[in-house]
């Protein structure tokens, strides 16, 4: 059992943060690596890539969006609550050393996912410019710490709330235009990814994006998570979850991720239902 | 005494009408009664040089068990099948017997071989159902510490084998649940779940610690288990890594390896979705490509999940199909049609995505290819449209290099199996042997048991003289 030792809400309680005890996945993870978890015997088994994790400690942090039936479920459990299963570090670790100027572009919960990648960039001697991007100023998250994490933060949301108003290409776009920048990295919902990458091949710029496609097991086993990769495919769970954000086949990423999504919806209104009865 | 013996015929498994089955998940054969079991025991002629035995992966001591149902000692004849073999529940509904025991049986040369099979089922499941629970005894403690790594067929083995013989293990499974290929694989029409939790129950109450969500590469590695002080690393992690055709749009929602079909519907029991949480996709109209075993699991579960038709499709003919007979035979009568002599070359889907179709094209057969089977050939111009709303792909497995590439100093062959001497399971890494389909590639549930316990042999003799 894997036991809920802090809760935190966001972004209007969309977000949710747990820091769980898992001490052998703790003492192993790095950057850009994830974890399944399953919360209860018939639960499913949710990837979700380490926000943080604290080796002395024990533990691991999770942020994650409020999307279905399973999340919903999560965001129910309270500290002193268990998670009943949670493997890992799954996956390939972002590979970080010092090129130069990097680009770290964050949007919605993928913002907490590029913290841990951000601070390593810096750790390693980089020049590390952040954009963060969200709807509005209250759907955006872990400010500080990326402010902390980087030397240089920009933030803009959709609806100009706060920062700069507009997608974070743009912010993205300027500094592509007013300086060497020698890597990107970016994460986020899928279209934020296709058009950061569709931005930084046509200057040049090598960009990593990390995927989250649906995957059962994160083992290699399953090939649920297939992506194509410059033609070839490849298994996120394995061969990624980061990737050359210049060679991913976007439009088929998303299209694989609808593959439940009538049952998703089913499942999630189900539980909704209950939860108000209950 | 032999003629009057032959009088009696092979006592047919009571099983669930077809028409009712390919809808529910229940059990498919019901199991023998009593009266059945000694009637179809009495058949064997108690072979002095038993040929069934040689054909035996694991040497169980088949006319000895028999002969303990004959005479009603059910309790001596379970423990006849405990000396070797520790999943006989497991052995009884899914090894290939009509190539392995009943395949060698003597009776078998002019009349239905003696079904060893289902006298092995019967025995351990009268044991779980009205057995005393009594445990085989141990030997005493040794002090040595084994970690088995996997806990499928190969796994359970070496774990149930060294454990009798007083070493302390630990088995490391990936998964929340463990069992491997049992409890992901194969269904629960054919090997009902809670057999395999009894199984591995079983070994627990030996004092076997089974460690779930431990994933050997990535949590920890070998070298660490070492460091952690295990004096022996067994490793059985299967083979895993699912093949695909490769040919345009095999990416199209819809089509599916048959690793990721079954394990969504056995192992996340996705087919009582929405009571659980796991989906599956549903298909009305369901092609699964490949003609093994795992392609016939995968064909009679879609049937379950309420197909109006379900097809095979196999570039070879009906006599290269790799399943067992008995597979088979219960996929025909549940109504799965055979495409034979087809293979695709391409998948069609929908504006959203989703996989319509499939462009196959006709086969014959023409000169024998390097596996003996007589290779099939595309016949020109044969191109057809096949409609499919689901397709679930079945072709066998590579290598899972997730422990392997974390591994230092351990050799692997050209395909990224381990290297694994055939005698003794020992790899080139000292301290560390392995098994099963990680050895072999994809094979059969009792070779990797077989496997298992030639390295548990070797282990055992390690620990104790030191080679």
């Amino acid at each position: 059992m894997f036991k809920i030792i802090k809760r935190e809400e966001m972004a209007e309680g969309t977000v949710i943060l747990n820091e769980i005890e898992a001490p052998l996945i703790a003492k192993k993870a790095k950057p850009g690596q994830f974890v399944i978890l399953k919360a209860y015997e018939e639960g499913e088994r949710i990837p979700l890539t380490m926000a943080e994790t604290d080796p002395e400690k024990g533990t691991i942090t999770i942020i994650y969006m409020v999307v279905g039936k399973s999340t919903a479920y999560f965001r129910d459990m309270k500290v002193g609550d268990s998670y009943q299963d949670i493997i890992g570090p799954l996956g390939k670790p972002t590979h970080i050393e010092k090129v130069g100027t990097v680009v770290c572009v964050g949007g919605g919960t993928g913002v907490a996912v590029l913290h841990p990648i951000t601070r390593a960039m810096k750790e390693a001697g980089n020049h590390v410019i952040c954009i963060i991007g969200a709807r509005n100023k209250d759907l955006l998250i872990l400010e500080d710490k990326m402010r902390e994490a980087s030397h240089d933060l920009r933030i803009c949301t959709d609806d100009g709330s706060y920062g700069r108003k507009g997608f974070v290409t743009e912010e993205l776009k300027d500094i592509l235009e007013s300086q060497k920048v020698d890597q990107a990295v970016a994460i986020g919902p899928v279209p934020m990814m296709k058009f950061v990458s569709r931005l930084t091949k046509e200057y040049g710029v090598p960009t990593l994006v990390s995927l989250n496609p649906i995957m059962v097991d994160g083992t290699g086993m399953c090939g649920g998570c297939r992506v194509t990769v410059g033609g070839e495919t490849k298994f996120a769970c394995v061969d990624g979850p980061e990737f050359d954000g210049h060679k991913v086949d976007y439009d088929e990423l998303m299209m694989r991720l609808q593959a439940y999504v009538e049952e998703e919806k089913a499942c999630y209104n189900d539980y909704c239902r209950l939860s108000e009865k209950g | 005494m032999a003629a009057k013996k032959e009088r009696i015929q092979r006592v047919p498994m009571p099983e669930q009408d077809p028409d009712v089955r390919k809808r529910n998940f229940q059990e498919v054969p019901l199991g023998y009664s009593v009266e059945q079991a000694q009637a179809e025991a009495s058949r064997c002629l108690q072979c002095r040089k038993p040929s069934c035995v040689e054909g035996c992966p694991v040497q169980v001591d088949i006319p000895g068990f028999i002969n303990l149902i004959t005479k009603g000692d059910f309790t001596g004849a379970i423990r006849n099948l405990w000396a070797k073999n520790a999943l006989p529940a497991v052995c009884g509904r899914v090894c290939p017997q009509e190539i392995q025991c009943e395949g060698r049986c003597v009776v078998g040369k002019k009349d239905k071989p003696v079904a060893i099979g289902n006298l092995e089922r019967f025995c351990a499941d009268y044991e779980r159902m009205h057995g005393s629970g009594e445990l085989p005894p141990k030997e005493e403690p040794t002090g040595k510490k084994v970690a088995v790594v996997g806990s499928g067929p190969s796994g359970l083995t070496v774990a149930g084998d060294l454990i009798l013989k007083g070493h302390s293990v630990t088995v490391l499974e990936a998964f929340h649940k463990p069992g491997g290929v049992l409890v992901y694989g194969i269904p629960e029409f054919r090997l009902p779940k809670d057999i395999v939790a009894h199984e591995v129950n079983f070994l627990e109450r030996l004092g076997v610690e089974v460690r779930c969500n431990q994933v050997v590469g990535r949590t920890v590695s070998v070298d660490e288990l070492f460091e952690e002080g295990y004096d022996a690393v067994y490793l059985g992690v299967g083979a895993g890594l699912p093949r695909f055709l490769n040919i345009p749009g095999e990416n199209l929602v819809g089509i599916l390896s048959a690793n990721e079909y079954l394990t969504r519907a056995n192992l996340m029991k996705a087919y009582k979705f929405p009571e659980v949480d796991t989906p599956i996709p549903r298909g009305t109209d369901v092609v699964v490509l490949g003609a093994g075993n795992v392609a016939m699991d995968s064909a009679r579960t879609a049937m379950r999940m309420g197909a109006e038709r379900v097809r095979i499709v196999y570039r070879r003919s009906r006599e290269e199909m790799p399943a067992r007979a008995a597979e088979i035979h219960h996929a025909e009568e549940e109504g799965i049609e055979f495409f034979l002599l087809t293979n695709p070359i391409r998948y069609i889907g929908d504006d959203n995505g989703r996989v319509k179709a499939m462009e196959c094209l006709k086969m014959e057969l023409g000169e024998p290819d390097e596996s003996g089977r007589r290779r099939p050939v595309p016949i020109e111009g044969s191109e057809f449209i096949l409609e499919t709303d689901l397709v679930i792909v079945a072709v066998g497995s590579g290598a899972n290099p997730l422990l392997t590439q974390t591994t230092s100093d351990m050799q692997l062959n050209k395909w990224g199996y381990i290297v694994a001497d055939p005698e003794t399971g020992k790899t080139t890494k000292k301290g560390v042997w392995a098994g099963g389909d990680i050895v072999t590639g994809a094979a059969t549930v009792i070779l990797a048991m077989g496997a298992g316990r030639k390295a548990a042999d070797s282990i055992h003799k390690y620990l104790t003289w030191g080679w």
